[in-house]
C-alpha cells in the first residue's frame, strides 16, 4: 500500500436507496448494473443503523464504508479494506459539511435534488479521481458554491431563480394539500 | 428566506413527493442543449440544462457517440460566456463527456487560455480538465505551463497540477518525471494539501529509485510534515523503506522504528492509527515494538467515536492473528465492545476474543456470544460460527460448551448460509474430535426434525448413513431418520430410505426392523422412494450367502472405482442396445481435467458441501486411486500420502510434482505432470529414478503415462520395494523420459513421428517425517498418562542459536512430522520457554506422543528435552533417532 490514500467512491442515496448522485473513481464496478447492486447492498446493510450523530463504518465486500444520514440524505464514502478509515472518514466529514453549508443547513432530499449542482460540483472540488483534494468543508463549499448567496442576505437579494423556486413550492404545495 | 416556509413533513406526501427532475427525458433534455448555441447564452438556463445531462448520466443513461459529440460540441461555445458558475459546470460536463482525442482539439485552445487565466478558479479547474483528456503529444505543448502551476502561489492551483501530475504519471511518465525539481519545491509549501500532494507525486516519481526514496524519507523524518495526510503518506512510505531495509539483509537496531513511535504521539488520530497499523505490520515485529502502538489502539476501543473503534478493534483483530498475547491486555475492553451498536464492530471485537482467548475463557466468552448472536445478521453471524470451528479445533476439550453453543444456535431462525456453515462446523468437529462424535450426531439429527433446507436434509442423512451405524447405540437414530419418511419432500424421503437401508446393512441387530420400516415405503407416492425401498429390500431380504452380504456392503458403500467424470462421459455415450452397460468400461485413468477448473474446485468450501471428487488430492482419493491401478493393488493398506513435492521450477516446460505415497513394504511415487507447451503432444511419459543412494529401496514396477496432452494433467508412477516396517530414507534422482510430438495449433492434430527426448528434474528424498502421519488426539494428557511411562525416552538436544522460540518449534515439528495437539504450537511472543506437544501415528500404526521442552537463553541458543511415548519403544528410539540425525 505505498500508494496514497484513494477513494472508490461517493454515494449520496435517498431514503428508500434511491441515487441522488454518486461519484465512482475505480473500476471495480464495470457497469451501471454493478453500480446499483452495489448501493443497494450498501444501502441495505447500513440502514437500520443510526448515523445521525456520528460517522458510521462497516465492512463490506472487502471495501470499507463510512456514512453517515441526515434526515433522508444517506451518504456514504468507500475505500479499500486497506484504507485508513479516519481519512475516509474525514473526506465524509468534509462532503457532510460542505453539502451542509451550501444547502443552508436544510439537508434533505428534496433541497439536494434543488440545488443538484452544487452537490455534483463539490464532490468535483472533494476527490479527483480517487485522491483526496481538499477536506475542509468551508473550501470545498466556497469553491462549489460560487454563484450562492450569502444564507443571511435578506429576501430581496434572492436571486431570481431562488425565488422562483420559493414560488414553485409554494404553488406545488397548495396544489397537493 | 425560503426554507422556514416550506418546512416539508415526509410523512404525509412521500408519494407525490417534488423532485426538479420527475418525468424527466433523454431526448427531450438532448433537444434543450440546443439552448447552448443561441448567439446570446443565458447562463442560468444553460447550466440548469448541464445539471439535467449530469443528472442523467448519473443515473446511469448513456450517450450514443452521436449525441455525446453533439453535446459536446455545443458545450464549447459555452466558453464565450463570462459568468463562473457557468464555466464551472462546463469544466464538469467535459469531464464526464470525456470527448475522444479528435474532439479534444476544439476546446484544448479554451481551456489554455483559462489556465492562464487571473481567476484562480478558472487556472485550477482548466488544468485538472485538460489533464484528464488530452493524450501525449499535447501534454508536451502545456507542460511548461503545468510546471508553473505547481509553484502557483495559490494552494488550489498548486494541488490541481500535482494531482494531475499524479493521474499523468500513469500515462506518460517520462514527461512527468521531468517536473521533480517544481514537486520537491511544493513539499516545502504552507499549504497543508499541496505538501501532501507533493509527497505523493514525487515519491510515485521516484518510486523505483530505492536509494532516492529512502533518503526523501530520511530528509522529511527529521523535518516537520505539516499536513496530517502527508504524514500519513510518510508513514506508509517509511514502512516501505524499513521493509526493503530487512529484505537486504541489514540488521540490527530497526531503523526508523523511533520516528514511527513517535507519530503515536501525533495530534491527528489518522496519524496515530496510520503509526499503530505501520507498527503491527512490522516484518518479524518483537512485543516491545508492538507495546506502545497496542497501548494506542486500547484507547482508540473506548472512543466515543465509532470509526476509531472500528479502526482499532480491526487492526488488533489482524494482531491477535500473530500476537495473540500481545491483545490480551485489550480483552477487558474488547468485551465491552461485545455490546456495541456497531454490529461490525461487536463481531470484530468477538472473533478477535476468539482468537486470543485461552481455555479457561471459552465458556465466559461464549455465554456473552449467546446473548449477542440474536441481533445481528446472518453474514456477521457466519463469521462468529466459523471462529468457534477454529476455536474448538484448538482447544479440543472444550468441546462441549462449543458444541452446546453451535445447536442452540443451529435451533434458532437463520438463512440457508448460515445454517450451512452451524452444519459444517459440526461436521468438522464430529470428525476432528471422537469424543464429539454422538452428541454431534444428535444435534444435527434433531435439526433435521425441523429442517426447511433439502439440500442440509439430505446432506445430514447421508453423513448419518456413514457415521450413525460406527456408534455405540445405532438404534436412536432410527426414529429421526424414519420420521423423514413420513414428513418430508420426494428428494429428503428418498435420501432418508437409503439411510435407514445403510443402518440395515452395518448392524446385523437392527436388520428386522430396518426390513419392516422399509416395508413400509414401498406405498411412497413418489417413484425414486419406492424404487430406493424395493431395491433395499430385495437387497437385506436376500439374508443369503456371506458372498452376496458382501457385494451388496460393496455396493452400499463401497465409493465408486472409476472417476465420475469419467462415468458420466460413458454413459452419455452409451447407446440403449441388446448391450448392457458396463462399468468395467469406464476408463479408470482421470483424464484431461484442464487446470483452470481444478483451481475453481480448490474454492470449493468443505465439510458437507464438498463433494467427494474423483481422485480428490487428499488421502481417500490417492487410496481410491492407488487401489485402481492392479499393480499397486496387492501392496495393502495405504499409510500415508504426503503433500506435494514440486520437482520442477514454475514456468519451465513440464510442470512436475510428485507425491510419496508409503506402504508397509513398498513406497510409491505418484509424478504429477503438466505439459505446458500447446504444440506439443507427450507420449510414453517416464520417470526414470535413480535410487543408488537410497541403498534399500529397489524398483519394484513402474507405470508410464501414455499419452499427455497440453494443459491436462496426468500421472506416471514408480514403485519400490522396502524392508517391512522399517522406516528407510534415501534420495532420489529422477529424470522424465517421453516422446515428443509437434502438434499443429490450428487443427489440435499431432503429426505422426515423434522424438524421444529426456528432461531433468530435481531429486527426491524419503525421510523420517513420511512414515509419520498427523492424528490429533483430544485430550493430550489422558493419551499421555495411558501410555506405560516406563517406556518413555527421554533425552535432551541443543539446537543451536535461532531467530525465536516459534522458529525452533516449527523446525522440530516438521523434522518430525507429527501433528501439534492443544495450540502448543504457538508460542507467547515474549516467553523464554515452551512446551509443545505432539502426536503421531508412526509407520506399523504404532501410536506416539511427543512432549517436547523448550528453553532460549540469552544468546538465543535454544535447548530442547525431549520426552517420547510410543507404543513401541523401538519406536520411541526410532524418534530420538530421526531428531538426533535432523
Amino acid at each position: 500500500m505505498e500508494l496514497p490514500p484513494k477513494v472508490k467512491n461517493i454515494l449520496l442515496l435517498d431514503a428508500e436507496g434511491k441515487r441522488i448522485a454518486v461519484k465512482y473513481y475505480s473500476d471495480d464496478w464495470p457497469t451501471n448494473t454493478a453500480k446499483e447492486a452495489f448501493e443497494k447492498a450498501v444501502f441495505t446493510k447500513t440502514q437500520k443503523t443510526n448515523a445521525r450523530t456520528e460517522v458510521e463504518v462497516t465492512a463490506l465486500e472487502n471495501n470499507i464504508i463510512v456514512y453517515k444520514f441526515a434526515q433522508d440524505l444517506h451518504f456514504f464514502v468507500t475505500g479499500g479494506e486497506e484504507e485508513n478509515e479516519l481519512v475516509l472518514a474525514s473526506v465524509l466529514q468534509g462532503l457532510f459539511d460542505a453539502v451542509n453549508l451550501l444547502l443552508r443547513g436544510n439537508v434533505d432530499k428534496r433541497e439536494a435534488l434543488d440545488n443538484l449542482d452544487l452537490i455534483f460540483l463539490c464532490f468535483d472540488e472533494i476527490i479527483d479521481g480517487g485522491i483526496v483534494l481538499e477536506t475542509d468543508a468551508n473550501v470545498i463549499a466556497g469553491k462549489a458554491g460560487i454563484n450562492s448567496v450569502d444564507p443571511n442576505a435578506p429576501l430581496s437579494e434572492q436571486t431570481i431563480s431562488q425565488a422562483l423556486a420559493t414560488a414553485r413550492e409554494h404553488f406545488t404545495k397548495s396544489l397537493l394539500k | 428566506m425560503a426554507q422556514p416556509f416550506v418546512k416539508k413533513d415526509d410523512d404525509h406526501d412521500d408519494e407525490l413527493e417534488y423532485s426538479p427532475f420527475m418525468g424527466i427525458e433523454k431526448g427531450a433534455v438532448l433537444q434543450e442543449a440546443r439552448v447552448f448555441n443561441d448567439p446570446q447564452v443565458d447562463p442560468r438556463r444553460c447550466s440548469q440544462v448541464i445539471t439535467k445531462l449530469l443528472y442523467l448520466l448519473n443515473q446511469g443513461e448513456s450517450f450514443t457517440k452521436v449525441e455525446a459529440t453533439e453535446v459536446f460540441f455545443s458545450v464549447t461555445k459555452l466558453f464565450q460566456s463570462k459568468d463562473t458558475g457557468l464555466r464551472r459546470m462546463v469544466y464538469l460536463i467535459i469531464k464526464e463527456l470525456s470527448p475522444s482525442s479528435d474532439e479534444v482539439i476544439i476546446v484544448t485552445s479554451s481551456l489554455m487560455k483559462d489556465m492562464n487565466s487571473k481567476i484562480d478558479m478558472y487556472r485550477a479547474n482548466a488544468i485538472r480538465v485538460l489533464c484528464r483528456i488530452i493524450d501525449g503529444t499535447l501534454l508536451t505543448q502545456i507542460e511548461r505551463y503545468l510546471k508553473q502551476a505547481i509553484v502557483d502561489k495559490n494552494p488550489v492551483v498548486s494541488s490541481a497540477a500535482l494531482v494531475s501530475g499524479l493521474h499523468l504519471l500513469k500515462t506518460n511518465p517520462e514527461i512527468v518525471k521531468r517536473w521533480s525539481n517544481e514537486v520537491q519545491e511544493g513539499i516545502q509549501s504552507r499549504s497543508a494539501l499541496v505538501q501532501f500532494h507533493a509527497l505523493a507525486l514525487l515519491h510515485q516519481i521516484r518510486q523505483n529509485d530505492r536509494l532516492a526514496v529512502s533518503k526523501l524519507v530520511v530528509s522529511l523524518t527529521r523535518g516537520s510534515v505539516r499536513s496530517p495526510l502527508a504524514q500519513c503518506l510518510l508513514i506508509r512510505y517509511t514502512s516501505q523503506v524499513i521493509r526493503d531495509m530487512s529484505n537486504h539483509g541489514q540488521s540490527g537496531e530497526r531503523p526508523f522504528y523511533e520516528f514511527l513511535e513517535s507519530c503515536l504521539r501525533h495530534k491527528a488520530e489518522m496519524v496515530i492509527l496510520e503509526a499503530a497499523r505501520a507498527i503491527t505490520e512490522l516484518d518479524g515485529v518483537t512485543s516491545r515494538e508492538l507495546t506502545p502502538a497496542i497501548t494506542v489502539l486500547q484507547l482508540f476501543l473506548s472512543s466515543p467515536r465509532p470509526v476509531l473503534r472500528f479502526a482499532a478493534v480491526r487492526t488488533l483483530n489482524k494482531v491477535a492473528m500473530t500476537h495473540p498475547m500481545a491483545v490480551t491486555n485489550c480483552n477487558i475492553d474488547m468485551e465491552s465492545l461485545i455490546s456495541d451498536q456497531n454490529r461490525s464492530i461487536a463481531t470484530l471485537a468477538i472473533t478477535t476474543l476468539l482468537k486470543t482467548g485461552n481455555e479457561s475463557s471459552v465458556e465466559r466468552l461464549m455465554k456473552q456470544i449467546t446473548n449477542f448472536m440474536s441481533d445481528i445478521a446472518d453474514e456477521f453471524k457466519i463469521v462468529v460460527v466459523e471462529a468457534i470451528r477454529s476455536l474448538c479445533v484448538k482447544f479440543p476439550l472444550k468441546y462441549r460448551s462449543l458444541m452446546t453453543f453451535l445447536s442452540n444456535i443451529l435451533r434458532e431462525e437463520g438463512g440457508f448460509e448460515y445454517k450451512r456453515a452451524i452444519v459444517d462446523s459440526i461436521v468438522t468437529i464430529i470428525r476432528d474430535i471422537p469424543d464429539a462424535k454422538e452428541s454431534g450426531l444428535l444435534h444435527l439429527c434433531e435439526f433435521i426434525e425441523d429442517c426447511e433446507f433439502t439440500y442440509l436434509s439430505t446432506q445430514i442423512l447421508h453423513f448419518l448413513g456413514i457415521e450413525g451405524p460406527n456408534t455405540s447405540d445405532p438404534s436412536k437414530y432410527i426414529r429421526y431418520i424414519y420420521n423423514r419418511v413420513h414428513l418430508e419432500n420426494a428428494t429428503v424421503r428418498a435420501a432418508a430410505v437409503s439411510t435407514l437401508a445403510k443402518f440395515g446393512f452395518m448392524v446385523e441387530s437392527l436388520k428386522p426392523r430396518i426390513t419392516i420400516l422399509l416395508k413400509r415405503c414401498i406405498y411412497d407416492s413418489d417413484d425414486e422412494v419406492r424404487d430406493r425401498a424395493t431395491l433395499f429390500l430385495s437387497v437385506l431380504g436376500g439374508d443369503g450367502t456371506v458372498d452376496t452380504d458382501e457385494d451388496s456392503k460393496e455396493f452400499l458403500f463401497g465409493s465408486l472405482d472409476v472417476p465420475l467424470v469419467n462415468m458420466e462421459t460413458s454413459l452419455k455415450n452409451y447407446d440403449p442396445s441388446e448391450e448392457a452397460f458396463d462399468i468395467n468400461s469406464v476408463p479408470k485413468e482421470v483424464k484431461s481435467q484442464p487446470l483452470a477448473e481444478k483451481k475453481a474446485q480448490g474454492k470449493k468450501p468443505t465439510g458437507l458441501g464438498a463433494p467427494p471428487a474423483a481422485p480428490a488430492p487428499g488421502f481417500d482419493g490417492y487410496e481410491r486411486l492407488l487401489s485402481s491401478i492392479p499393480e499397486f493393488a496387492a501392496f495393502g493398506k495405504l499409510f500415508k500420502s504426503s503433500s506435494p513435492v514440486e520437482l520442477t521450477e514454475a514456468e519451465t516446460e513440464y510442470a512436475v510434482n510428485v507425491v510419496k505415497h508409503i506402504f508397509d513394504n513398498h513406497v510409491v511415487f505418484q509424478y504429477n505432470c503438466t505439459n505446458t507447451i500447446e504444440e506439443q503432444l507427450l507420449e510414453r511419459v517416464n520417470v526414470i529414478v535413480d535410487a543408488s543412494e537410497a541403498e534399500e529401496f529397489s524398483e519394484v514396477t513402474s507405470k508410464a503415462l501414455n499419452s499427455l496432452p497440453y494443459d491436462s494433467p496426468g500421472q506416471t508412477f514408480v514403485a519400490f520395494e522396502k524392508p517391512a516396517g522399517v522406516p528407510a530414507v534415501g534420495k532420489f534422482s529422477n529424470t522424465l523420459t517421453f516422446v515428443v510430438k509437434e502438434v499443429d495449433p490450428s487443427t489440435g492434430e499431432a503429426e505422426d513421428d515423434g522424438v524421444e527426448d529426456e528432461y531433468q528434474l530435481e531429486d527426491l528424498e524419503v525421510v523420517a517425517a513420511d512414515y509419520m502421519m498427523k492424528v490429533l488426539v483430544s485430550n493430550f494428557r489422558n493419551a499421555w498418562e495411558s501410555m506405560d511411562e516406563e517406556d518413555e525416552h527421554v533425552d535432551e538436544y541443543g539446537l543451536g542459536q535461532r531467530e525465536s522460540l516459534g522458529e525452533a518449534i516449527k523446525a522440530v515439528i516438521d523434522l518430525l512430522g507429527m501433528q501439534p495437539c492443544e495450540g502448543t504450537e504457538t508460542v507467547p511472543s515474549n516467553a523464554r520457554s515452551h512446551t509443545c506437544l505432539l502426536s503421531g501415528v508412526y509407520i506399523g500404526n504404532v501410536k506416539v506422543l511427543v512432549r517436547a521442552q523448550f528453553g532460549m537463553d540469552s544468546s538465543k541458543e535454544i535447548a530442547m528435552k525431549l520426552a517420547v511415548r510410543a507404543e513401541d519403544v523401538s519406536v520411541a528410539e526410532a524418534i530420538h533417532e530421526i531428531v538426533a540425525s535432523g
